[in-house]
């Protein structure tokens, strides 16, 4: 799966408030809480957002409460992929089981700039910055959330496991 | 292998041999946790899993607390969607309306959590119960889905951070500021993937809703769960809520941990999380005159009945400064009856406090105490984020619930001591 986008680049310690506030959550539609994702960090921000875009953060995204309308915001909003230094861990888990592709690349975020052109290889594990030339090794997805990509996320593997009764 | 007493508890629920920090245990759960904001979603998920029964109905809590009571039509439907699914489900733990309390005063309380259990919940604040002596941590609704269908999920075995307390804590400091203190010194993410685990001579002395109170915001340090040994005081608030089994639990001896924070509790004044990161602490001498025009007193974190005597004690006789919304909301059924028993109400009323009931509402910007832009509110709560409470350019500031009261009655950020 290749993944061409441009980067929106934010600051470390995003949380889960600034990418859907809680007065959102009265909803559990993917349009609706994509139509205000990001509305925490600033107003009217997912104006920027063309489908396919990139989020690139610093260390911590998505820390805070474990509401998965975070990924489920992000993925409304056209965003398929989010690169960041590190990953709060609940919602790490989320964005497996929702199909939101992550990229934990350490420092190597810095060498991606606001409105970079992005392309993401994922079966690769490579991230080029197409405005820079720079490319970004990204490290494998570790082999407990493989079992749930493979699977098609978590819905589909309980789906399994149930119809199987394993 | 000696383990830590996250490990220990993981490792009673796996077939599998519990060997070192890094490994995936798949785990049978004790209970299983969501409320009004994430079970929507939970029940979405369950339902597209092809699931049509709950692994165990005894096993599942609900608790629709969130925006309770329901604040617009939207958050109502959501009830809806929860007591139907609960109705349909036949699950045994559903609460709503006067018998809904804040999910983590309302469940060690009824006894539905204790020492040596797994518990995962659909919201953060889950860790709250290794106040307990619990391994309890908080996942997404999908995570918590699979688990109410399956009754297990898994785990990445966490390397533990041993917090060592020790020292006789001063007056007006108490549980609040030693977590505060410690997210201060760890960082907003200095416990990410970990395990706490607290220990010491402070920690025996604390009492349980203290460690509840502890517990809880070890989120904040984004860590997976905060874990208290399971001691006497322990068993006994067990004996009295409905946990006549519950057991003490230690760390092995010997467990190896990956690294120890030591903390004098003796030497700490009353502490404040600054605007906009819990991490972002100072003793509240440092900040002291910033202007207040609202002060919470209630939560996950500092809403059980030793919370409000404490604010209590320092409201007695004095009231809140103009200007200032003080708003009291004590977290469960049973602590507002006992606060009206006791008396607490008649104080909170002389200071001119608005007494709501119990919800998670302000905390999390949903409703019952909402900023304005320019607002400033301190707040028992555990999350003082860009936003959280309301307007984005309102502010935030942590604190104990003495620290609140005291802040209340001046208007302006003030050590309980100075009154």
């Amino acid at each position: 799966m290749s993944i061409r986008g441009k980067a929106h680049k934010v600051g470390a310690h995003i949380d889960t408030d600034a990418i859907i506030p809680a007065r959102f959550l009265v909803t559990t539609d993917k349009d609706k809480l994509g139509a205000n994702c990001m509305e925490g960090l600033e107003p009217g921000w997912i104006k920027r957002v063309t489908a396919g875009d990139i989020m690139v953060a610093g260390e911590n995204f998505g820390c805070g409460s474990s509401r998965e309308h975070a990924p489920i915001a992000l993925l409304g909003a056209g965003i398929p992929v989010v690169a960041a230094k590190s990953f709060a861990r609940i919602f790490y888990r989320n964005s497996f089981n929702m199909g939101l592709v992550l990229l934990e690349i350490g420092d190597e975020v810095d060498k991606i700039g606001d409105g970079d052109q992005l392309e993401v290889d994922i079966e690769k594990g490579l991230l080029k910055n197409l405005t820079t030339g720079a490319e970004i090794k990204v490290p494998a997805i570790p082999a407990s959330m493989r079992e749930l990509v493979d699977a098609g996320g978590l819905v589909p593997y309980v789906k399994k496991r149930i119809q199987t009764g394993a | 292998m000696q383990h830590t007493l996250a490990q220990k508890i993981l490792a009673r629920h796996t077939d599998q041999e519990i060997t070192e920090a890094g490994q995936i245990a798949r785990c049978r759960v004790s209970l299983v946790l969501a409320n009004d904001i994430t079970a929507p979603l939970a029940i979405k998920s369950f339902k597209g899993m092809g699931a049509t029964k709950v692994f165990d109905r005894d096993k599942i809590a609900l608790v629709c607390d969130h925006f309770t009571p329901n604040k617009d039509i939207d958050s109502a439907e959501q009830v809806r969607v929860v007591r139907e699914f609960a109705q349909e489900m036949g699950v045994t733990h559903y609460y709503e309306g006067g018998d809904c309390g804040v999910e983590h005063a309302l469940l060690p309380e009824l006894g539905l959590v204790g020492p040596g259990d797994l518990v995962v919940g659909a919201d953060s604040h889950t860790c709250t119960y290794g106040g307990l002596g619990a391994f309890a941590t908080g996942m997404g609704s999908t995570d918590i889905a699979g688990a109410m269908a399956l009754g297990e999920t898994w785990f990445k075995v966490p390397p533990t951070i041993r917090v060592l307390i020790s020292g006789k804590l001063k007056k007006w400091v108490g549980a609040k500021d030693l977590i505060l203190n410690l997210i201060g010194r760890i960082g907003v993410s200095g416990g990410l993937y970990k395990a706490l685990e607290f220990d010491g001579d402070t920690v025996a002395d604390l009492s349980v809703e203290g460690r509840l109170t502890m517990a809880n915001m070890a989120i904040e340090a984004g860590a997976k769960v905060g874990i208290f040994p399971s001691d006497d005081k322990t068993v006994a608030y067990g004996q009295a809520h409905n946990r006549p089994n519950a057991e003490r639990l230690t760390a092995d001896p010997g467990a190896v941990y990956e690294s120890v924070v030591e903390i004098d509790a003796a030497a700490l004044a009353p502490q404040v999380a600054c605007p906009h990161l819990p991490d972002n602490v100072k003793p509240v001498s440092e900040v002291t005159g910033v202007r207040i025009h609202q002060a919470v007193i209630g939560s996950c974190t500092n809403g059980r009945i030793s919370d409000l005597r404490e604010a209590a004690q320092v409201l007695k006789g004095r009231k809140a400064a103009k200007g200032v919304r003080l708003i009291v909301l004590p977290a469960t059924p049973t602590i507002w009856r006992q606060a009206m028993h006791e008396g607490l109400f008649d104080i909170f009323l002389d200071a001119g406090a608005v007494i709501g009931p119990p919800t998670c509402g302000p905390c999390l910007g949903g409703h019952m105490g909402i900023l304005a832009q320019g607002e400033v509110s301190v707040a028992t709560t555990n999350r003082n984020f860009k936003g959280r409470m309301g307007s984005l350019e309102s502010f935030v500031y942590l604190s104990s619930p003495a620290v609140a009261a005291a802040s209340a009655v001046t208007g302006v950020l003030t050590d309980p001591g100075s009154l």
